[in-house]
Order: structure tokens, then C-alpha cells, then sequence
């Protein structure tokens, strides 16, 4: 729950928010054409005759984006439609060679399901929350218009034309620019896990239309506006925060919210109208006749469900299971690629907490220094698996432990190889470490005296003196006992 | 040596391969008929060329033992079909110059099978139309007159206009024709030819310049019920590139031709006696009755209820998916493109369809428009929907009292040109026997069956249940075989 409110001269207002997620479908293949659908690729060479609407040129629906989108309903848990179908939403751009998308209007492929956002408490957000999702449609993606290639003409570019789309809409459950920002970066999450949309926002393949209205609490739903083709997480919390105190500030003067389309404008996070209710377009949509109705067999499905991997939030509960931390549970579920390193990590027995505590801290931190993904780290979970081991069964401490890591980072050794040439190895020794401590104490009378006339929070101090005489080399524990031991004679 | 272009497609097929003639010399005796025959306007493109490379390749093939089903025929196009580096305009003046760089399933599966092309056919613009008077390219014109000692010129029935005006005037033995509401089986009834529309599905749409996709079917016109067969053979088959293809094997529709009804149950649709309808036309229905009986038949009387609704539910479907469909011709990627001094993007779609369509797809279009508007929908689009389901139960229901259903094709013979022009509903009821099958999806054909009083050519419609083009065949091959039909159009141009 969010108390998100906006302070009006009248008072505070609610923010109810939907959001209309257009999300790419990870397929070689377009969604009715064999054209492929690489991102970057030279304009209109990944054009067939179908994405051309060249004449007498027929769709047929590409099985594996629909199978991506039913899986992405699964994921969220929603009921999906054995039978759905596909309508024509018509009307004329040149970026819509055919004069009309395909998309799936009276019948979509997923209902309803649902998401649960993460407690945050920096932003707000002070418990898990569920956001309804309302559906999830598959459709066609238009092309690009390029208006930057002539000085008086626009050129089109069509390779992105016929491309799958889900549209995962949303019911109009978020109540702040948090919670929306969450709700996405969850289901992106999500669609990352399942593999059907690589998430990139930059790239445009998840886009979010963002529905927006303010009420006083308690009151009815108030008059939504629609920003479009909103392509970032900050820039959606934006969109919202902008338009939220508008409708306020057009309310409290007296006036009407309009029920219209409006563009955001990143560079100054304001939105602005684009079509009002009146021009909107009439797209009579119609059952597409080239098509026949997707019915879905209980093979498919169940195909579609065995072929789920471990979804974020099932992933989080295993990992606190094992006695991860609920904060470090949720930063290495956060995005796909550091949850199946990690995994990976887990499958060498490290021991869960500890290696969670490794990653969280000395992995991140060094990947951040590096300014590398883990998708580019320069060791391996059965590297970071050895090193470890190492710490585990006592051959070298915490500290060596990072000095090792280092020199793994550098030259892609084995930790138990650079131990080995370095002579890392930690000593239990007890004869060594006996002489050591025995200097230490001989060297350090006051401290001594000191300690013996009841500072025993000196300890540490000799612990210290020791371990860096020994050059961090002697098995703590050792030390800890030789020293109690030295200490109290 | 007889004339070879008034052998049938079977006796081309089979004369050829028994040595009687070459193919060169039967694409050379087509050719001559088809430059010869400018007056018709028939023909959107001639290719002699392509009809003698095919006849050269089956003359080699025999020589070497290959022949293929259809080597040394030389068949007519319909300019709906696309066809790799030959002009395809749909009649239009849209796709005036459009000359693709695919072929349809259909002509190709045609191709394969040893076909070769005399040339494309003139059609009603886009498909839309019963008497071949709204092509870009001119009117077809019927090589049938009137025995009134009159000279008017006749509609040859569309919008396979061309397509049936050249097999009568002996232009080409067989060519394809597509079927939305009736357009193979109505020219073929004013013609005095033979047509088939199959099970909707049977053959492939890929490659078909659209006009309403739940309904376009392709289908062959010819002299006979056995060419027909022969025809559909090859122009039939499962094809991925279309989703509404059946996945169906193609049977051997002409090895099982057997005129024998016997154990067969013929319907008579009640609904189908027109009030105040050309005496003519129900004698022959009358006559065509009697010839099934002969055949071996039971005629029982069946009803169709819905029908008087079928053909205002049609007139709601076809335009609306037409204009869906033909919004892609915009003038951006390819066809006509009118850019005005200084126009945008919407002047230049309003220039390039105003000028590129005409009156007949122009009103088509705005009837599509209309019907699928928000507040139209529903009272329009989705109540032709329903009608269109209660007319496929209809038929249901009476092919449980019998396998084939008789009709007529059209409630007349062909008219003149420019008669009913200036009349839409009037030209629209010429499709009322036409279009409920149509709407059902199922196999009809048309078998010219006696000649009116005005001396022209009147066909009988054979309805046959989904994917019972065999029943339809026989049935029609049982007519043809009583009504003796041998009349043909005396030349005169």
C-alpha cells in the first residue's frame, strides 16, 4: 500500500494508474511472416511480401509467438483462452502498409492474472502488493516513419512492420509513480525469465502506454488521459507525476480533465496533447478473415507450462529458505541473468548465505568497478564456486579471499592456483602462530597490561597485530584460541 | 485436321500424348483465336510467349516420357491471379502496371502441372461485379447474341467476364475464375459453359489479389464437367502460406466421375421458386429435374429458410472486408500513386483512390466503411454474421435429406451491356442464387442446361455439402450428358 498523495489547494488527491505494456516478442520470425526481426538491421531488409502488403498476400499466425505470449500469461497466472482470434483495427498511416494492424480485440489470447510488487520502503511502497493484469493480446507492430532522411519527404522503414507484440494491460491498480515503476520493472522481470521479450526498454522493444486520473480518496474513478509510447521506467514514474499534478491543478481551477491522447516529452517530462476524444479514429475492427480462430490443445499447453523456468517471486522464497536475507534474496532475483549465475554459483555447493553475501558484495561491487554485466563477468560460477571452497574449509580467510579474487579478475587463474603460486595458504600452525603471538605480546607491554588489568576490547587489537604479522595468512579461529590462551597466563 | 480449338482440355491432354498433334501447334491455333478475337476484350494481356514455352517444354516432355497432367494445354488467367513478371491489375486502374515478382499458388500449381498461359483475362474491377462493366480495361463482351436479329452486345456474366467470354468464343479451353458471390457460376451460366466454386478452403488464396477472404475461392471454368475435374485437380491442395487452406488430400475428382445417381438424393430448395421469375428459367429448372431423375436420382422437395436474407447479409460481408482489404492500395509501395503540387500524406491517399478506383469498388468500399462504423457494427456486420450462420445451418439441415441441392444458377439469361448499369440492386439480384453457397463455404457449379427462348444460354446450379465436389461433379456430369448442350456462339467478331 502507498499513501501517495498529491496536495491540492482543495486538498489531496488520489492517482489511479493503468498501464498498457507493449512488449516485443522474442522470435526469429515476425508474428504472421517468415521475415526476420533483428534489432539495428539496414531499413526494409527484413520486409517479406506479407509485411509489405504486397497483393493477394496471406498471414499465417508464427505458433512460436503465440506460444511465447501464452507463456507470459502463465507466468503472471492468468486464465489463458484456448480460443481466441484475431481482429483488424483499420485506419491509414504510411507506416501500416496493410491499412490495418492485427490485433486481438473481442477475444484476446490471456485474461485476467496478476503480479505481486516488492515491498520498498525508500520509495513508499510499505508492503507486497498484487496489480491486476486485465490481458495480454498478441499483435502486429507497425513500421517506422523516418523523418530526418530529406528535406521535404518522410521515408519508411519496415523491417519492425508485422513484428509480435504482447499487449499486457493492466487494471488501473497503481496509486503512485512507485508502484508503477515497480509493476514494470517486475514485469520485465518476468518477461525476462520466461525469455519472451528481452525487456530493453532503449531499443524499444517494451514500451508502455500510461493511463492516468486523480481522484479525491474514496471517490469514483475520474476522467483518465493517455500518454503513449512511454519508453522508460523513470520516464513512465515521470509521465505520471507530471500528469497526476496537471489533472490536479486543472480540477481544482475549476475545469474538465479530457479524455484524450497525449505525447511525453523526455527532455522536459511534461506531456502534451496529441489527439483529443473527438478526432480519436473509428478502427472498426472486425474479425480478420484471413485467419481462422487459435484454438489452443491441452498438449500445447502443457508443453507451454513444462517449459517455464523458476519464475522471480518462486525463486526469492528458495533462496530465503536457505537462509539468504529477504534483501539479498530480492537484488539477485531482480533481473534473470544474475539469478541463474548465481545458480549456477549454488550448483557448485557453495553454501547459500555466504555465497549470496560474496555476489551481493564482492561480485557486484567489482563488476560495478569494471563497469562489466554479469552476462561479461571475467570469472565463472565454478571459478567464484572454488574460491569459495576455499574460504569454507579454511584454506584461506575472508581477506585473503579478496586479494585472490583480484588476481582472478586480472588473470583468469583458478583461485586454488594463484593460493598455491602466492602462497596464500592460511597456517594453522600452532607452533608458528604460538611464536608469533609471543612477539606481539612482547612488543606491545602497555597494550598487554592494559588488556590484563580488565580492557579486554583489546583483544581485537592483538587479533589484528597478529593476522598482519602473519600476513592475514593464519587461520583466524587458531589465532583466536593460541591467543585467549596467551593472554590469560 | 480438325480445328484444334474446339477440343476440350481432356482431349487436348490425351490427343497429345497419343501423337495426334503437338502442343506448339494447339498453343499457335489458341493464340491466333485470342488476337483474333480483340472485340470480345477478353484478354488484359496476351502472352503467346508464355503459352508456346509451355507447349514446347510438353511437346520435349513427351518425347521423353514425362508428360505432366496438363502438358500442351493452354489455358486463360484471370487477372486476379498474380503472376511472376506478368502485368496483374485486378482490372484496375490501381494496379495499372503492377506486375509482381511472385505467382499464386494457384497458376503455379497450373504451371507445374504443364499449363501454359494464353494470357490474363478481363474481370469486373477487383472482383466486384455480375457483368464484367466495371473492369478499367473495358467491358467483355459476350460472344452470344440474341436471336431477335438485333446487335446488342451481351454481359458475359463476372466478374469472371473474360474468363467465360474466352472459352465460349473458343479462346482458350479452360481458365481459372474466382468465386465470392457467384462470379465463376453466373458468367458460366451466361456463357454456356461450366464452372466450379469448391469447398471454400479447397484451393489456395495465396497469391489472389483479395477481395472478401472469407469468401474469394478459386475455381476453374471450362467447356465440360470433365475439364472442370481435370482443372481442380491440379488447382486444389493444402497450401501453409494460406491459414484458411484445408489440409486436405486433393481426390482424383475425374477418374471418379460417374453420371450414375442411383442411392442419390437430389434437393429442390422450396425458397429457390421466384415469384413473377422468366418462365424460362423455371422450365429448365423443370427440365433439369427430370434429367436427375433419369439419372437414377430421388428428387425431394427441401427448404432454406433464410434464404431471401442471404444475399442483403452478403452485401454487408463482401464490402466490409473489401474495404479492409483494399486499404493497402494507397499509393506508398506499389500501383498508382497520385501526389498532388505540395499534397501530404492524406491528399495523397485521396487522389491516388480517388482516381485509382472505380464507381463500383468506390461504393463497395463506403458500404464496408459504413457497415463496420462504431454504432453500425453491430445493427450491420455482426447481424449479417448471424445470418450467415443460420444459412450454413439451413443447408445442414437439408443435406440430411439429400446429397446434392439443384438450382438455378441466375434468375436469368445474360443481359445487355449498360442495362442494368445504372441500377446496383438490380445487378446485385442477379447473385441471389449465387451467394448463399457462397456464404456456406460450399462446392456449386454451374452446367449450361438449355437455351431461352432468346436463343442464349441458361445454366443449372449444383450445391454439394463441404468437400463433396465429387457429388457436385457427378450430378453435373448427369445433366450434361441429358441436356445435350452443344449450342455455341455463331462468330461474328
Amino acid at each position: 500500500m502507498t499513501d501517495y498523495r498529491i496536495k491540492g489547494e482543495t486538498g489531496e488527491w488520489e492517482v489511479v494508474v493503468g498501464l498498457e505494456v507493449h512488449a516485443q516478442v522474442t522470435s526469429n520470425a515476425k508474428l504472421f511472416s517468415g521475415a526476420a526481426t533483428a534489432f539495428g538491421a539496414e531499413p526494409n531488409t527484413q520486409v517479406s511480401l506479407v509485411d509489405a502488403a504486397m497483393p493477394g498476400m496471406l498471414p499465417v499466425p508464427n505458433r512460436e509467438c503465440i506460444r511465447q505470449a501464452v507463456r507470459t500469461g502463465m507466468a503472471i497466472d492468468a486464465v489463458i483462452n484456448k480460443y481466441s482470434r484475431f481482429d483488424r483495427k483499420n485506419y491509414f498511416y504510411a507506416d501500416l502498409p496493410q491499412g490495418y494492424q492485427i490485433s486481438q480485440l473481442y477475444h484476446p489470447l490471456v485474461g485476467e492474472g496478476s503480479l505481486t510488487i516488492e515491498p520498498d520502503e525508500k520509495a513508499g511502497i510499505d508492503g507486497e502488493k498484487v496489480i491486476g493484469v486485465e490481458r495480454i493480446h498478441v499483435e502486429q507492430d507497425a513500421g517506422k516513419l523516418m523523418h530526418d532522411q530529406h528535406p521535404t519527404m518522410s521515408y519508411v522503414d519496415l523491417n519492425r512492420s508485422g513484428v509480435a507484440l504482447m499487449e499486457i494491460v493492466s487494471k488501473p491498480d497503481m496509486r503512485s509513480p512507485a508502484e508503477a515503476g515497480a509493476y514494470l520493472r517486475k514485469l520485465r522481470a518476468i518477461l525476462r525469465y520466461v525469455g519472451s521479450c528481452d525487456g530493453n526498454m532503449e531499443e524499444g522493444s517494451m514500451r508502455a502506454d500510461v493511463n492516468v486520473s486523480v481522484r479525491k480518496p474514496g471517490d469514483a474513478l475520474g476522467t483518465r488521459t493517455e500518454t503513449k509510447n512511454v519508453n522508460s521506467v523513470r520516464f513512465v514514474m515521470q509521465a505520471i507525476e507530471y500528469e497526476a499534478q496537471r489533472q490536479v491543478e486543472v480540477l481544482e481551477s475549476g475545469g474538465t480533465v479530457d479524455q484524450e491522447t497525449r505525447l511525453f516529452n523526455p527532455d522536459s517530462g511534461t506531456t502534451r496533447t496529441m489527439r483529443s476524444k473527438e478526432d480519436a479514429h473509428d478502427y472498426r475492427y472486425f474479425p480478420d478473415p484471413d485467419l481462422l480462430p487459435l484454438e489452443l490443445d491441452d498438449a500445447f499447453l502443457d508443453e507451454c507450462r513444462a517449459s517455464l523456468p523458476e519464475l522471480p517471486d518462486a525463486k526469492r522464497a528458495r533462496y530465503e529458505a536457505a537462509g539468504i536475507s529477504a534483501y539479498n534474496a530480492g537484488v539477485l532475483t531482480a533481473e534473470v541473468e544474475n539469478a541463474r549465475w548465481f545458480d549456477a554459483l549454488l550448483e557448485t555447493g557453495a553454501e547459500p548465505k555466504a555465497a549470496a553475501n560474496w555476489v551481493t558484495s564482492e561480485l557486484f561491487g567489482a563488476l560495478n568497478r569494471l563497469g562489466k554485466d554479469i552476462g561479461d563477468c571475467p570469472v565463472t560460477p565454478a571459478q567464484a564456486g572454488e574460491l569459495l571452497g576455499l574460504i569454507a574449509d579454511g584454506t584461506i580467510s575472508g581477506s585473503i579471499a579478496k586479494q585472490v579474487f583480484e588476481i582472478m579478475l586480472e588473470t583468469g587463474d583458478g583461485a586454488a592456483k594463484i593460493v598455491e603460486d602466492k602462497g596464500l595458504r592460511q597456517t594453522s600452525d600452532t607452533g608458528a602462530i604460538e611464536a608469533v603471538i609471543a612477539e606481539v605480546l612482547a612488543n606491545n607491554p602497555n597494550q598487554l597490561e592494559q588488556y590484563r588489568g580488565g580492557k579486554e576490547a583489546l583483544f581485537g587489537f592483538f587479533v589484528g597485530q597478529t593476522m598482519k604479522a602473519m600476513q592475514g595468512k593464519a587461520n583466524p579461529q587458531v589465532v583466536n584460541e593460541l591467543l585467549k590462551k596467551a593472554l590469560s597466563q | 485436321m480438325t480445328d484444334l480449338t474446339n477440343l476440350t482440355v481432356a482431349q487436348i491432354r490425351d490427343g497429345h500424348r497419343a501423337g495426334d498433334f503437338s502442343a506448339v501447334e494447339v498453343a499457335g491455333a489458341f493464340s491466333a483465336n485470342v488476337a483474333g478475337a480483340k472485340a470480345l476484350n477478353a484478354f488484359i494481356v496476351e502472352t503467346p510467349e508464355h503459352a508456346l514455352e509451355a507447349a514446347k517444354a510438353a511437346d520435349a516432355d513427351r518425347a521423353a516420357g514425362t508428360l505432366k497432367p496438363l502438358s500442351g494445354v493452354p489455358i486463360g488467367m484471370k487477372d486476379l491471379f498474380a503472376t511472376k513478371g506478368v502485368q496483374t491489375t485486378a482490372a484496375s486502374h490501381m494496379l495499372e502496371g503492377f506486375v509482381p515478382r511472385y505467382e499464386s499458388t494457384v497458376s503455379q500449381k497450373l504451371w507445374d502441372a504443364g499449363a501454359g498461359m494464353l494470357g490474363k483475362l478481363n474481370l469486373d474491377q477487383f472482383a466486384m461485379g455480375s457483368s464484367n462493366e466495371t473492369s478499367w480495361f473495358g467491358n467483355v463482351i459476350s460472344p452470344w447474341k440474341r436471336n431477335d436479329g438485333g446487335n446488342a452486345a451481351l454481359a458475359p456474366g463476372g466478374s469472371s467476364g473474360g474468363s467465360s467470354a474466352a472459352i465460349a468464343a473458343r479462346l482458350c479451353p479452360a481458365a481459372t475464375g474466382t468465386d465470392t458471390g457467384g462470379s465463376i457460376r453466373q458468367p458460366a451460366a451466361f456463357t454456356g459453359i461450366s464452372g466450379i466454386k469448391p469447398t471454400y478452403g479447397r484451393c489456395s488464396r495465396w497469391g489472389i489479389v483479395a477481395f472478401a477472404s472469407s469468401l474469394d475461392q478459386a475455381g476453374p471454368m471450362a467447356r465440360d464437367v470433365k475439364d472442370c475435374a481435370i482443372m481442380l485437380e491440379t488447382m486444389a491442395g493444402f497450401d501453409p502460406k494460406d491459414a484458411t487452406s484445408l489440409d486436405l488430400p486433393v481426390p482424383n475428382w475425374e477418374a471418379a466421375l460417374s453420371s450414375d445417381l442411383k442411392g442419390k438424393t437430389v434437393g429442390i430448395p422450396r425458397e429457390y421458386r421466384l415469384e413473377g421469375i422468366d418462365p424460362d428459367i423455371d422450365a429448365m429448372w423443370d427440365a433439369g429435374i427430370a434429367m436427375l431423375k433419369d439419372a437414377g436420382a430421388e428428387v425431394v422437395e427441401i427448404s432454406l429458410p433464410h434464404t431471401k436474407y442471404a444475399l442483403p447479409a452478403y452485401y454487408i460481408i463482401a464490402p466490409a472486408e473489401a474495404s479492409s482489404n483494399l486499404a493497402r492500395y494507397d499509393g506508398v509501395r506499389y500501383g498508382l500513386r497520385d501526389l498532388p503540387e505540395k499534397a501530404g500524406l492524406q491528399d495523397m491517399y485521396a487522389a491516388t483512390r480517388a482516381e485509382g478506383f472505380g464507381p463500383e469498388v468506390k461504393r463497395r468500399i463506403m458500404i464496408g466503411t459504413y457497415v463496420l462504423s462504431a454504432g453500425f457494427y453491430d445493427a450491420y456486420y455482426t447481424q449479417a454474421q448471424k445470418v450467415r450462420t443460420l444459412i450454413s445451418r439451413d443447408f445442414s439441415a437439408a443435406f440430411e435429406a439429400c446429397d446434392v441441392i439443384l438450382a438455378p444458377t441466375a434468375p436469368s439469361a445474360a443481359f445487355g451491356l449498360g442495362e442494368k448499369t445504372a441500377d446496383p440492386l438490380a445487378m446485385y439480384l442477379n447473385d441471389v442464387f449465387a451467394v448463399p453457397a457462397s456464404l456456406a463455404g460450399l462446392p456449386a457449379m454451374s452446367v449450361p442446361a438449355a437455351l431461352n427462348r432468346e436463343g442464349l444460354p441458361l445454366g443449372l446450379q449444383i450445391i454439394g455439402k463441404a468437400f463433396d465436389e465429387q457429388g457436385v461433379l457427378n450430378a453435373g456430369l448427369a445433366i450434361e450428358e441429358r441436356a445435350g448442350f452443344t449450342a455455341r456462339a455463331e462468330k461474328w467478331w
